[in-house]
Protein backbone atom coordinates (compact mmCIF):
# COMPACT_ATOMS: atom_id res chain seq x y z
CA UNK A 1 0.00 0.00 0.00
CA UNK A 2 1.18 3.51 -0.79
CA UNK A 3 2.30 5.22 2.42
CA UNK A 4 0.21 8.07 3.83
CA UNK A 5 3.02 10.58 3.47
CA UNK A 6 2.80 10.39 -0.35
CA UNK A 7 -0.77 11.62 -0.25
CA UNK A 8 0.14 14.37 2.16
CA UNK A 9 3.01 15.51 -0.06
CA UNK A 10 0.69 15.50 -3.08
CA UNK A 11 -1.85 17.56 -1.15
CA UNK A 12 0.80 20.01 0.07
CA UNK A 13 2.10 20.42 -3.49
CA UNK A 14 -1.39 20.98 -4.86
CA UNK A 15 -2.10 23.48 -2.09
CA UNK A 16 1.10 25.37 -2.86
CA UNK A 17 0.30 25.49 -6.58
CA UNK A 18 -3.16 26.82 -5.75
CA UNK A 19 -1.84 29.42 -3.32
CA UNK A 20 0.75 30.55 -5.88
CA UNK A 21 -2.00 30.88 -8.46
CA UNK A 22 -4.12 32.99 -6.11
CA UNK A 23 -1.26 35.30 -5.25
CA UNK A 24 0.38 35.59 -8.67
CA UNK A 25 -2.48 35.60 -11.19
CA UNK A 26 -4.33 38.80 -11.99
CA UNK A 27 -7.43 37.38 -13.64
CA UNK A 28 -10.35 36.85 -11.25
CA UNK A 29 -11.30 33.53 -12.85
CA UNK A 30 -7.74 32.25 -12.46
CA UNK A 31 -7.77 33.32 -8.81
CA UNK A 32 -10.98 31.37 -8.22
CA UNK A 33 -9.40 28.36 -9.94
CA UNK A 34 -6.46 28.65 -7.54
CA UNK A 35 -8.85 28.59 -4.59
CA UNK A 36 -10.46 25.45 -6.01
CA UNK A 37 -7.05 23.77 -6.17
CA UNK A 38 -6.45 24.65 -2.52
CA UNK A 39 -9.81 23.19 -1.53
CA UNK A 40 -9.06 20.00 -3.49
CA UNK A 41 -5.77 19.69 -1.60
CA UNK A 42 -7.78 19.87 1.60
CA UNK A 43 -10.07 17.10 0.35
CA UNK A 44 -7.14 14.83 -0.50
CA UNK A 45 -5.81 15.41 3.01
CA UNK A 46 -9.16 14.67 4.64
CA UNK A 47 -9.87 11.47 2.73
CA UNK A 48 -6.27 10.21 3.11
CA UNK A 49 -6.31 10.84 6.84
CA UNK A 50 -9.65 9.06 7.11
CA UNK A 51 -8.45 6.03 5.08
CA UNK A 52 -5.27 5.62 7.11
CA UNK A 53 -6.83 6.54 10.44
CA UNK A 54 -9.81 4.94 12.10
CA UNK A 55 -12.19 3.77 9.37
CA UNK A 56 -15.03 3.55 11.86
CA UNK A 57 -15.22 7.30 12.26
CA UNK A 58 -16.67 8.81 9.10
CA UNK A 59 -15.81 12.39 10.11
CA UNK A 60 -13.17 12.71 7.38
CA UNK A 61 -15.54 11.69 4.61
CA UNK A 62 -18.36 13.86 5.88
CA UNK A 63 -16.00 16.80 6.13
CA UNK A 64 -14.86 16.26 2.51
CA UNK A 65 -18.45 16.18 1.24
CA UNK A 66 -19.28 19.36 3.11
CA UNK A 67 -16.20 21.02 1.62
CA UNK A 68 -17.48 20.11 -1.88
CA UNK A 69 -20.87 21.62 -1.18
CA UNK A 70 -19.54 24.82 0.32
CA UNK A 71 -16.96 25.23 -2.45
CA UNK A 72 -19.72 24.96 -5.03
CA UNK A 73 -21.75 27.64 -3.26
CA UNK A 74 -18.72 29.88 -2.98
CA UNK A 75 -17.87 29.58 -6.67
CA UNK A 76 -21.48 30.24 -7.66
CA UNK A 77 -21.48 33.48 -5.68
CA UNK A 78 -17.97 34.27 -6.89
CA UNK A 79 -18.83 33.93 -10.57
CA UNK A 80 -21.96 35.99 -9.97
CA UNK A 81 -19.89 38.81 -8.51
CA UNK A 82 -17.34 38.50 -11.33
CA UNK A 83 -20.15 38.87 -13.88
CA UNK A 84 -21.58 41.93 -12.11
CA UNK A 85 -18.11 43.52 -12.06
CA UNK A 86 -17.59 42.66 -15.74
CA UNK A 87 -20.89 44.31 -16.70
CA UNK A 88 -19.91 47.58 -15.05
CA UNK A 89 -16.22 47.74 -15.85
CA UNK A 90 -15.65 45.47 -18.84
CA UNK A 91 -12.72 43.76 -17.11
CA UNK A 92 -12.12 40.94 -14.66
CA UNK A 93 -8.45 41.73 -14.06
CA UNK A 94 -7.93 42.44 -10.37
CA UNK A 95 -5.26 45.09 -11.04
CA UNK A 96 -7.63 47.22 -13.08
CA UNK A 97 -10.25 47.31 -10.34
CA UNK A 98 -8.57 50.09 -8.42
CA UNK A 99 -11.35 52.57 -7.81
CA UNK A 100 -10.61 52.36 -4.11
CA UNK A 101 -7.05 52.57 -2.84
CA UNK A 102 -5.40 53.48 0.46
CA UNK B 1 -35.63 15.82 20.38
CA UNK B 2 -35.32 16.68 24.06
CA UNK B 3 -35.92 20.25 25.24
CA UNK B 4 -32.24 21.15 25.87
CA UNK B 5 -31.27 20.07 22.37
CA UNK B 6 -33.99 22.22 20.89
CA UNK B 7 -33.22 25.20 23.15
CA UNK B 8 -29.59 25.08 21.97
CA UNK B 9 -30.60 25.98 18.44
CA UNK B 10 -33.76 27.95 19.22
CA UNK B 11 -32.45 31.32 17.92
CA UNK B 12 -31.18 29.67 14.73
CA UNK B 13 -34.51 27.92 14.09
CA UNK B 14 -36.41 31.16 14.64
CA UNK B 15 -34.06 33.07 12.32
CA UNK B 16 -34.71 30.52 9.60
CA UNK B 17 -38.48 30.78 10.13
CA UNK B 18 -38.29 34.57 9.93
CA UNK B 19 -36.25 34.35 6.73
CA UNK B 20 -38.81 32.07 5.08
CA UNK B 21 -41.63 34.32 6.28
CA UNK B 22 -39.99 37.31 4.59
CA UNK B 23 -39.54 35.40 1.34
CA UNK B 24 -43.20 34.38 1.36
CA UNK B 25 -44.74 37.69 2.40
CA UNK B 26 -42.62 40.17 0.44
CA UNK B 27 -43.84 39.35 -3.12
CA UNK B 28 -47.45 40.00 -2.05
CA UNK B 29 -46.71 43.54 -0.97
CA UNK B 30 -47.17 46.37 -3.44
CA UNK B 31 -44.07 48.19 -4.62
CA UNK B 32 -44.68 51.16 -2.31
CA UNK B 33 -45.11 48.93 0.74
CA UNK B 34 -41.94 46.91 0.20
CA UNK B 35 -40.09 49.03 2.74
CA UNK B 36 -42.20 47.30 5.41
CA UNK B 37 -40.01 44.22 4.97
CA UNK B 38 -37.51 46.15 7.07
CA UNK B 39 -40.04 46.64 9.88
CA UNK B 40 -40.97 42.96 9.66
CA UNK B 41 -37.30 41.96 9.95
CA UNK B 42 -36.73 44.35 12.83
CA UNK B 43 -39.85 43.21 14.72
CA UNK B 44 -39.07 39.57 14.05
CA UNK B 45 -35.51 39.92 15.32
CA UNK B 46 -36.70 41.67 18.49
CA UNK B 47 -39.22 38.87 19.03
CA UNK B 48 -36.47 36.28 18.54
CA UNK B 49 -34.33 38.15 21.07
CA UNK B 50 -37.12 38.12 23.67
CA UNK B 51 -38.15 34.49 23.06
CA UNK B 52 -34.55 33.29 23.22
CA UNK B 53 -33.90 35.21 26.43
CA UNK B 54 -37.01 33.70 27.99
CA UNK B 55 -36.94 30.14 26.68
CA UNK B 56 -33.48 29.51 25.30
CA UNK B 57 -31.19 30.24 28.22
CA UNK B 58 -28.46 27.67 28.81
CA UNK B 59 -27.87 25.97 32.14
CA UNK B 60 -24.78 23.90 32.73
CA UNK B 61 -22.61 23.79 29.58
CA UNK B 62 -23.68 20.80 27.48
CA UNK B 63 -22.70 19.43 24.10
CA UNK B 64 -25.57 18.67 21.75
CA UNK B 65 -25.98 17.27 18.22
CA UNK B 66 -23.19 14.76 18.57
CA UNK B 67 -20.82 17.28 20.09
CA UNK B 68 -21.02 19.69 17.15
CA UNK B 69 -22.70 22.45 19.17
CA UNK B 70 -21.79 23.65 22.63
CA UNK B 71 -24.74 25.08 24.55
CA UNK B 72 -23.26 27.53 27.07
CA UNK B 73 -23.37 31.16 28.20
CA UNK B 74 -20.47 32.26 26.03
CA UNK B 75 -22.23 31.20 22.85
CA UNK B 76 -25.61 32.43 24.07
CA UNK B 77 -24.30 35.86 24.95
CA UNK B 78 -22.70 36.30 21.54
CA UNK B 79 -25.87 35.09 19.82
CA UNK B 80 -27.93 37.77 21.54
CA UNK B 81 -25.38 40.39 20.48
CA UNK B 82 -25.51 39.27 16.84
CA UNK B 83 -29.31 39.30 16.77
CA UNK B 84 -29.36 42.78 18.29
CA UNK B 85 -26.81 44.01 15.75
CA UNK B 86 -28.86 42.51 12.90
CA UNK B 87 -32.01 44.23 14.22
CA UNK B 88 -30.26 47.60 14.24
CA UNK B 89 -28.78 46.96 10.79
CA UNK B 90 -32.21 46.14 9.37
CA UNK B 91 -33.42 49.55 10.60
CA UNK B 92 -30.47 51.27 8.93
CA UNK B 93 -31.05 49.34 5.69
CA UNK B 94 -34.68 50.40 5.24
CA UNK B 95 -34.09 53.80 3.69
CA UNK B 96 -31.04 52.93 1.62
CA UNK B 97 -31.86 53.08 -2.06
CA UNK B 98 -31.82 49.78 -4.01
CA UNK B 99 -31.30 47.87 -0.76
CA UNK B 100 -34.10 48.69 1.63
CA UNK B 101 -37.03 47.69 -0.59
CA UNK B 102 -35.68 44.29 -1.55
CA UNK B 103 -36.68 41.24 0.46
CA UNK B 104 -33.47 39.43 -0.56
CA UNK B 105 -31.25 41.88 1.28
CA UNK B 106 -33.02 41.18 4.58
CA UNK B 107 -32.94 37.45 3.89
CA UNK B 108 -29.18 37.61 3.31
CA UNK B 109 -28.77 39.57 6.54
CA UNK B 110 -30.70 36.89 8.43
CA UNK B 111 -28.73 34.08 6.77
CA UNK B 112 -25.43 35.57 7.81
CA UNK B 113 -26.75 36.16 11.34
CA UNK B 114 -27.70 32.48 11.42
CA UNK B 115 -24.14 31.61 10.44
CA UNK B 116 -22.71 33.86 13.15
CA UNK B 117 -24.91 32.24 15.77
CA UNK B 118 -23.53 28.86 14.78
CA UNK B 119 -19.98 30.25 14.78
CA UNK B 120 -20.42 31.34 18.38
CA UNK B 121 -21.54 27.91 19.55
CA UNK B 122 -19.75 25.48 17.20
CA UNK B 123 -17.45 23.03 18.95
CA UNK B 124 -16.59 20.85 15.98
CA UNK B 125 -14.35 21.68 13.03
CA UNK B 126 -16.97 20.63 10.45
CA UNK B 127 -19.67 22.77 12.04
CA UNK B 128 -17.21 25.62 12.50
CA UNK B 129 -16.23 25.65 8.82
CA UNK B 130 -19.85 25.43 7.72
CA UNK B 131 -20.81 28.27 10.07
CA UNK B 132 -17.98 30.52 8.89
CA UNK B 133 -18.99 30.04 5.26
CA UNK B 134 -22.69 30.52 6.05
CA UNK B 135 -21.70 33.87 7.51
CA UNK B 136 -19.33 34.90 4.73
CA UNK B 137 -21.20 33.98 1.57
CA UNK B 138 -24.32 36.13 2.23
CA UNK B 139 -22.02 38.98 3.25
CA UNK B 140 -20.12 38.78 -0.06
CA UNK B 141 -23.44 39.20 -1.84
CA UNK B 142 -24.60 42.02 0.45
CA UNK B 143 -21.36 43.97 -0.13
CA UNK B 144 -21.82 43.75 -3.87
CA UNK B 145 -25.59 44.08 -3.68
CA UNK B 146 -25.98 47.36 -5.58
CA UNK B 147 -25.09 45.95 -9.01
CA UNK B 148 -25.21 49.23 -10.92
CA UNK B 149 -22.77 50.92 -8.55
CA UNK B 150 -19.11 50.51 -9.51
CA UNK B 151 -17.80 50.80 -5.98
CA UNK B 152 -20.27 48.33 -4.50
CA UNK B 153 -19.54 45.61 -7.07
CA UNK B 154 -15.81 46.14 -6.66
CA UNK B 155 -16.14 45.90 -2.89
CA UNK B 156 -18.05 42.62 -3.05
CA UNK B 157 -15.52 41.25 -5.53
CA UNK B 158 -12.51 42.09 -3.36
CA UNK B 159 -14.20 40.76 -0.24
CA UNK B 160 -14.96 37.48 -2.01
CA UNK B 161 -11.43 36.96 -3.35
CA UNK B 162 -9.82 37.59 0.04
CA UNK B 163 -12.44 35.58 1.88
CA UNK B 164 -12.24 32.56 -0.40
CA UNK B 165 -8.44 32.45 -0.19
CA UNK B 166 -8.14 32.86 3.57
CA UNK B 167 -10.89 30.37 4.32
CA UNK B 168 -9.14 27.80 2.09
CA UNK B 169 -5.88 28.30 4.04
CA UNK B 170 -7.74 27.93 7.33
CA UNK B 171 -9.44 24.80 6.05
CA UNK B 172 -6.04 23.29 5.20
CA UNK B 173 -5.14 23.89 8.84
CA UNK B 174 -8.36 22.15 9.92
CA UNK B 175 -7.57 19.14 7.72
CA UNK B 176 -4.12 18.79 9.31
CA UNK B 177 -5.62 19.17 12.77
CA UNK B 178 -8.09 16.38 11.95
CA UNK B 179 -5.27 14.23 10.62
CA UNK B 180 -2.96 14.58 13.59
CA UNK B 181 -5.61 14.16 16.27
CA UNK B 182 -8.01 11.81 14.46
CA UNK B 183 -11.09 13.76 15.51
CA UNK B 184 -12.98 16.90 14.59
CA UNK B 185 -14.40 17.65 18.04
CA UNK B 186 -12.69 20.58 19.76
CA UNK B 187 -12.75 18.98 23.21
CA UNK B 188 -11.28 15.72 21.91
CA UNK B 189 -8.68 17.73 20.01
CA UNK B 190 -7.86 19.50 23.27
CA UNK B 191 -7.33 16.11 24.95
CA UNK B 192 -5.11 14.94 22.09
CA UNK B 193 -3.04 18.12 22.26
CA UNK B 194 -2.76 17.80 26.05
CA UNK B 195 -1.64 14.18 25.65
CA UNK B 196 1.23 15.43 23.45
CA UNK B 197 -0.04 13.49 20.41
CA UNK B 198 0.85 16.53 18.31
CA UNK B 199 4.36 17.95 18.33
CA UNK B 200 4.75 21.61 19.24
CA UNK B 201 6.06 22.57 15.81
CA UNK B 202 3.12 20.93 14.02
CA UNK B 203 0.66 22.52 16.42
CA UNK B 204 2.16 25.98 15.86
CA UNK B 205 2.03 25.45 12.10
CA UNK B 206 -1.65 24.54 12.32
CA UNK B 207 -2.30 27.55 14.55
CA UNK B 208 -0.67 29.83 11.98
CA UNK B 209 -2.84 28.41 9.17
CA UNK B 210 -6.03 28.74 11.23
CA UNK B 211 -5.09 32.25 12.25
CA UNK B 212 -5.10 33.35 8.59
CA UNK B 213 -8.83 32.62 8.36
CA UNK B 214 -9.72 34.16 11.70
CA UNK B 215 -7.40 37.11 11.14
CA UNK B 216 -9.32 37.85 7.95
CA UNK B 217 -12.63 37.83 9.83
CA UNK B 218 -11.46 40.19 12.57
CA UNK B 219 -9.21 42.20 10.16
CA UNK B 220 -5.95 41.59 11.97
CA UNK B 221 -3.03 43.37 10.37
CA UNK B 222 -1.39 41.25 7.72
CA UNK B 223 -4.89 40.16 6.60
CA UNK B 224 -6.63 43.53 6.75
CA UNK B 225 -6.25 44.71 3.14
CA UNK B 226 -9.83 43.93 2.21
CA UNK B 227 -11.39 45.96 5.03
CA UNK B 228 -10.99 49.59 3.90
CA UNK B 229 -11.95 48.84 0.29
CA UNK B 230 -14.92 46.70 1.22
CA UNK B 231 -16.23 49.13 3.84
CA UNK B 232 -15.91 52.07 1.46
CA UNK B 233 -17.73 50.39 -1.41
CA UNK B 234 -20.35 48.32 0.41
CA UNK B 235 -23.72 49.89 1.27
CA UNK B 236 -23.07 51.72 4.55
CA UNK B 237 -25.35 49.65 6.84
CA UNK B 238 -23.74 46.49 5.48
CA UNK B 239 -20.29 47.94 6.21
CA UNK B 240 -21.48 48.63 9.75
CA UNK B 241 -22.66 45.05 10.13
CA UNK B 242 -19.36 43.73 8.73
CA UNK B 243 -17.30 45.80 11.11
CA UNK B 244 -19.29 44.85 14.22
CA UNK B 245 -21.16 41.54 14.21
CA UNK B 246 -18.88 39.78 11.73
CA UNK B 247 -15.82 40.87 13.68
CA UNK B 248 -17.34 39.82 17.01
CA UNK B 249 -18.15 36.41 15.51
CA UNK B 250 -14.50 36.08 14.53
CA UNK B 251 -13.47 36.78 18.10
CA UNK B 252 -16.00 34.28 19.46
CA UNK B 253 -14.38 31.58 17.30
CA UNK B 254 -10.86 32.74 18.14
CA UNK B 255 -11.49 32.59 21.88
CA UNK B 256 -13.20 29.21 21.80
CA UNK B 257 -10.71 27.59 19.45
CA UNK B 258 -7.54 28.90 21.05
CA UNK B 259 -8.57 28.71 24.69
CA UNK B 260 -9.95 25.19 24.42
CA UNK B 261 -8.04 23.37 21.69
CA UNK B 262 -4.62 25.02 21.86
CA UNK B 263 -4.35 25.89 25.54
CA UNK B 264 -2.66 22.76 26.88
CA UNK B 265 0.82 21.30 26.73
CA UNK B 266 2.71 24.59 27.01
CA UNK B 267 1.37 25.91 23.69
CA UNK B 268 -0.30 29.00 25.13
CA UNK B 269 2.88 31.08 25.78
CA UNK B 270 3.95 30.58 22.15
CA UNK B 271 0.79 31.79 20.48
CA UNK B 272 0.12 34.56 22.98
CA UNK B 273 3.53 36.02 22.11
CA UNK B 274 2.69 35.89 18.41
CA UNK B 275 -0.75 37.41 18.96
CA UNK B 276 0.73 40.16 21.16
CA UNK B 277 3.01 41.14 18.27
CA UNK B 278 0.08 41.10 15.84
CA UNK B 279 -2.04 43.17 18.27
CA UNK B 280 0.69 45.80 18.47
CA UNK B 281 1.02 45.93 14.69
CA UNK B 282 -2.76 46.04 14.21
CA UNK B 283 -3.32 48.92 16.63
CA UNK B 284 -0.40 50.98 15.41
CA UNK B 285 -0.99 50.56 11.69
CA UNK B 286 -4.75 51.05 12.01
CA UNK B 287 -4.38 54.29 13.95
CA UNK B 288 -1.54 55.74 11.88
CA UNK B 289 -3.22 55.11 8.53
CA UNK B 290 -6.59 56.35 9.84
CA UNK B 291 -5.03 59.77 10.45
CA UNK B 292 -4.42 60.34 6.74
CA UNK B 293 -7.92 59.44 5.53
CA UNK B 294 -10.27 61.91 3.87
CA UNK B 295 -13.21 59.53 3.42
CA UNK B 296 -15.18 58.88 6.60
CA UNK B 297 -15.93 55.25 5.76
CA UNK B 298 -12.24 54.51 5.21
CA UNK B 299 -11.43 56.32 8.44
CA UNK B 300 -13.93 54.13 10.28
CA UNK B 301 -12.48 51.06 8.54
CA UNK B 302 -8.97 51.77 9.80
CA UNK B 303 -10.38 52.66 13.20
CA UNK B 304 -12.14 49.28 13.29
CA UNK B 305 -8.82 47.60 12.44
CA UNK B 306 -7.24 49.42 15.39
CA UNK B 307 -10.11 48.28 17.63
CA UNK B 308 -9.47 44.67 16.63
CA UNK B 309 -5.99 45.24 18.07
CA UNK B 310 -7.39 46.49 21.39
CA UNK B 311 -9.70 43.47 21.67
CA UNK B 312 -6.74 41.23 20.91
CA UNK B 313 -5.00 42.56 24.06
CA UNK B 314 -7.76 40.89 26.08
CA UNK B 315 -7.22 37.62 24.22
CA UNK B 316 -3.46 37.77 24.72
CA UNK B 317 -3.93 38.25 28.48
CA UNK B 318 -5.12 34.60 28.44
CA UNK B 319 -7.07 34.77 31.68
CA UNK B 320 -10.62 34.80 32.93
CA UNK B 321 -10.50 38.59 33.22
CA UNK B 322 -9.07 38.73 29.69
CA UNK B 323 -12.04 36.92 28.13
CA UNK B 324 -14.46 38.94 30.27
CA UNK B 325 -12.90 42.14 28.97
CA UNK B 326 -13.03 40.85 25.38
CA UNK B 327 -16.77 40.18 25.66
CA UNK B 328 -17.38 43.52 27.36
CA UNK B 329 -15.30 45.38 24.77
CA UNK B 330 -17.28 43.77 21.97
CA UNK B 331 -20.61 44.87 23.51
CA UNK B 332 -19.44 48.47 23.75
CA UNK B 333 -17.81 48.34 20.32
CA UNK B 334 -20.85 46.87 18.56
CA UNK B 335 -23.14 49.60 19.94
CA UNK B 336 -20.70 52.41 19.19
CA UNK B 337 -19.61 51.40 15.72
CA UNK B 338 -23.15 50.57 14.57
CA UNK B 339 -24.11 54.09 15.63
CA UNK B 340 -21.13 55.58 13.79
CA UNK B 341 -21.93 53.78 10.53
CA UNK B 342 -25.63 54.60 10.96
CA UNK B 343 -24.82 58.30 11.15
CA UNK B 344 -22.69 58.02 8.03
CA UNK B 345 -25.60 56.29 6.28
CA UNK B 346 -28.01 59.08 7.27
CA UNK B 347 -25.61 61.76 6.12
CA UNK B 348 -24.63 60.24 2.79
CA UNK B 349 -28.28 59.55 1.93
CA UNK B 350 -29.03 63.28 2.06
CA UNK B 351 -25.69 64.85 1.18
CA UNK B 352 -24.58 62.17 -1.26
CA UNK B 353 -21.00 62.25 -0.04
CA UNK B 354 -18.71 60.42 2.37
CA UNK B 355 -15.97 63.06 2.39
CA UNK B 356 -15.04 64.29 5.86
CA UNK B 357 -14.80 67.88 4.62
CA UNK B 358 -18.48 67.76 3.60
CA UNK B 359 -19.44 67.27 7.24
CA UNK B 360 -18.71 70.95 7.86
CA UNK B 361 -21.64 72.69 9.48
CA UNK B 362 -23.37 69.46 10.45
CA UNK B 363 -23.96 70.73 13.99
CA UNK B 364 -26.13 73.50 12.53
CA UNK B 365 -27.75 71.41 9.82
CA UNK B 366 -28.88 68.74 12.26
CA UNK B 367 -27.96 69.25 15.93
CA UNK B 368 -29.31 65.87 17.02
CA UNK B 369 -27.35 63.95 14.41
CA UNK B 370 -24.22 65.87 15.39
CA UNK B 371 -24.94 64.98 19.02
CA UNK B 372 -25.22 61.27 18.16
CA UNK B 373 -21.94 61.59 16.27
CA UNK B 374 -20.33 63.19 19.32
CA UNK B 375 -21.42 60.27 21.50
CA UNK B 376 -20.26 57.63 19.02
CA UNK B 377 -16.89 59.19 18.20
CA UNK B 378 -16.01 60.05 21.80
CA UNK B 379 -16.88 56.50 22.77
CA UNK B 380 -14.66 55.17 19.96
CA UNK B 381 -11.89 57.46 21.20
CA UNK B 382 -12.33 56.03 24.72
CA UNK B 383 -13.63 59.05 26.61
CA UNK B 384 -15.65 58.73 29.81
CA UNK B 385 -18.60 58.51 30.46
CA UNK B 386 -19.14 56.43 27.30
CA UNK B 387 -18.91 52.67 26.83
CA UNK B 388 -15.61 52.78 24.93
CA UNK B 389 -13.78 54.14 27.96
CA UNK B 390 -14.81 51.43 30.41
CA UNK B 391 -14.15 48.76 27.79
CA UNK B 392 -10.59 50.00 27.22
CA UNK B 393 -9.94 50.18 30.97
CA UNK B 394 -10.93 46.53 31.43
CA UNK B 395 -8.84 45.34 28.48
CA UNK B 396 -5.74 47.18 29.72
CA UNK B 397 -6.38 45.99 33.29
CA UNK B 398 -6.46 42.40 32.03
CA UNK B 399 -3.11 42.93 30.29
CA UNK B 400 -1.52 44.42 33.41
CA UNK B 401 -2.81 41.57 35.60
CA UNK B 402 -1.20 39.05 33.23
CA UNK B 403 2.17 40.84 33.49
CA UNK B 404 1.89 42.37 30.03
CA UNK B 405 2.46 45.94 31.14
CA UNK B 406 4.27 46.80 27.88
CA UNK B 407 1.22 45.79 25.85
CA UNK B 408 -1.04 47.94 28.01
CA UNK B 409 1.34 50.87 27.48
CA UNK B 410 1.26 50.31 23.71
CA UNK B 411 -2.53 50.26 23.93
CA UNK B 412 -2.70 53.51 25.86
CA UNK B 413 -0.33 55.28 23.46
CA UNK B 414 -2.46 54.06 20.58
CA UNK B 415 -5.67 55.32 22.19
CA UNK B 416 -4.06 58.74 22.34
CA UNK B 417 -3.23 58.53 18.63
CA UNK B 418 -6.87 57.58 18.08
CA UNK B 419 -8.20 60.61 19.95
CA UNK B 420 -6.46 62.82 17.38
CA UNK B 421 -8.37 61.67 14.33
CA UNK B 422 -11.72 61.19 16.04
CA UNK B 423 -11.52 64.76 17.34
CA UNK B 424 -10.48 66.02 13.89
CA UNK B 425 -13.78 64.74 12.53
CA UNK B 426 -15.70 66.31 15.42
CA UNK B 427 -13.85 69.57 14.77
CA UNK B 428 -15.20 69.61 11.21
CA UNK B 429 -18.70 68.80 12.47
CA UNK B 430 -18.84 71.42 15.22
CA UNK B 431 -16.46 74.24 14.37
CA UNK B 432 -16.48 74.51 10.58
CA UNK B 433 -19.24 76.21 8.59
CA UNK B 434 -20.61 75.39 5.17
CA UNK B 435 -18.92 77.71 2.74
CA UNK B 436 -21.06 80.56 1.47
CA UNK B 437 -24.39 78.94 2.37
CA UNK B 438 -26.82 79.12 5.23
CA UNK B 439 -26.81 75.75 7.01
CA UNK B 440 -30.45 76.13 7.98
CA UNK B 441 -31.48 75.79 4.34
CA UNK B 442 -29.78 72.35 4.12
CA UNK B 443 -31.36 70.33 6.93
CA UNK B 444 -30.74 66.61 7.27
CA UNK B 445 -34.07 64.91 7.94
CA UNK B 446 -34.03 61.76 10.06
CA UNK B 447 -36.53 59.12 9.00
CA UNK B 448 -38.20 57.10 11.74
CA UNK B 449 -36.10 53.90 11.51
CA UNK B 450 -32.86 55.91 11.68
CA UNK B 451 -34.22 57.89 14.61
CA UNK B 452 -35.16 54.79 16.59
CA UNK B 453 -31.87 53.03 15.93
CA UNK B 454 -29.69 56.04 16.73
CA UNK B 455 -31.55 56.79 19.97
CA UNK B 456 -31.30 53.16 21.11
CA UNK B 457 -27.61 52.94 20.23
CA UNK B 458 -26.62 56.30 21.76
CA UNK B 459 -28.46 55.53 24.99
CA UNK B 460 -26.89 52.08 24.99
CA UNK B 461 -23.39 53.56 24.69
CA UNK B 462 -24.13 55.89 27.63
CA UNK B 463 -25.72 53.12 29.66
CA UNK B 464 -22.76 50.79 29.25
CA UNK B 465 -20.38 53.57 30.15
CA UNK B 466 -22.17 54.47 33.36
CA UNK B 467 -23.98 51.38 34.64
CA UNK B 468 -21.39 48.88 33.55
CA UNK B 469 -21.57 46.45 36.49
CA UNK B 470 -24.45 44.25 35.22
CA UNK B 471 -22.89 44.02 31.74
CA UNK B 472 -19.53 43.21 33.23
CA UNK B 473 -20.89 40.43 35.41
CA UNK B 474 -22.81 39.00 32.44
CA UNK B 475 -19.57 39.03 30.42
CA UNK B 476 -17.86 37.34 33.35
CA UNK B 477 -20.49 34.60 33.44
CA UNK B 478 -19.95 34.04 29.72
CA UNK B 479 -16.16 33.92 30.12
CA UNK B 480 -16.39 31.42 32.96
CA UNK B 481 -17.64 28.74 30.56
CA UNK B 482 -14.23 28.56 28.93
CA UNK B 483 -12.24 27.69 32.02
Amino acid sequence: MIPLSWYLILAAALFSVGLFGVLARKNAIAILLGVELMLNAVNINLVAFWRYGSLASIAGQVFAIIVFAVAAAEVAVGLGLVISVYRRRNTVVADELDLMKW
Amino acid sequence: MNPTTFAAILPEVLLLVLGILILVVEPFWKEKDRRNTGWLTFGGLLAILVVSLLAGRPGEPTSVFGGTIRFDWLGFFFKMLFIFAAAMTSLFMMDVEKLGRRGESYLLLLASTLGMNLMASASDLVMLYLAIETTSIPLYVLSGFIVDDEKSTESGFKYLLFGAMTSAVMLYGFSLLFGFTGTTNLYEIAAAVAGAQVSTVTALGVIALVLVGIGFKVSLVPFHFWAPDTYEGAPTPVAGFLSTASKAAGFAVLVRLFFIAFAKNGLAPDWTTGLAALATLTMTLGNLVAMTQTNIKRLLAYSSIAHAGYVMIGVVAFSNLGVTSVVFYLIAYILTNLAAFGIVAVFSRVAGSDKISDYAGLSRRSPWLAMAMLVAFLSLAGMPPFGGFVAKVFVFAAAVKSDLVWLAVVGVINSILGVYYYLTVLKVVYLYRMEGEAEESHPIPLTRPYGIALVVLSLGVLLIGTLFAPWFSASGAAALNLF
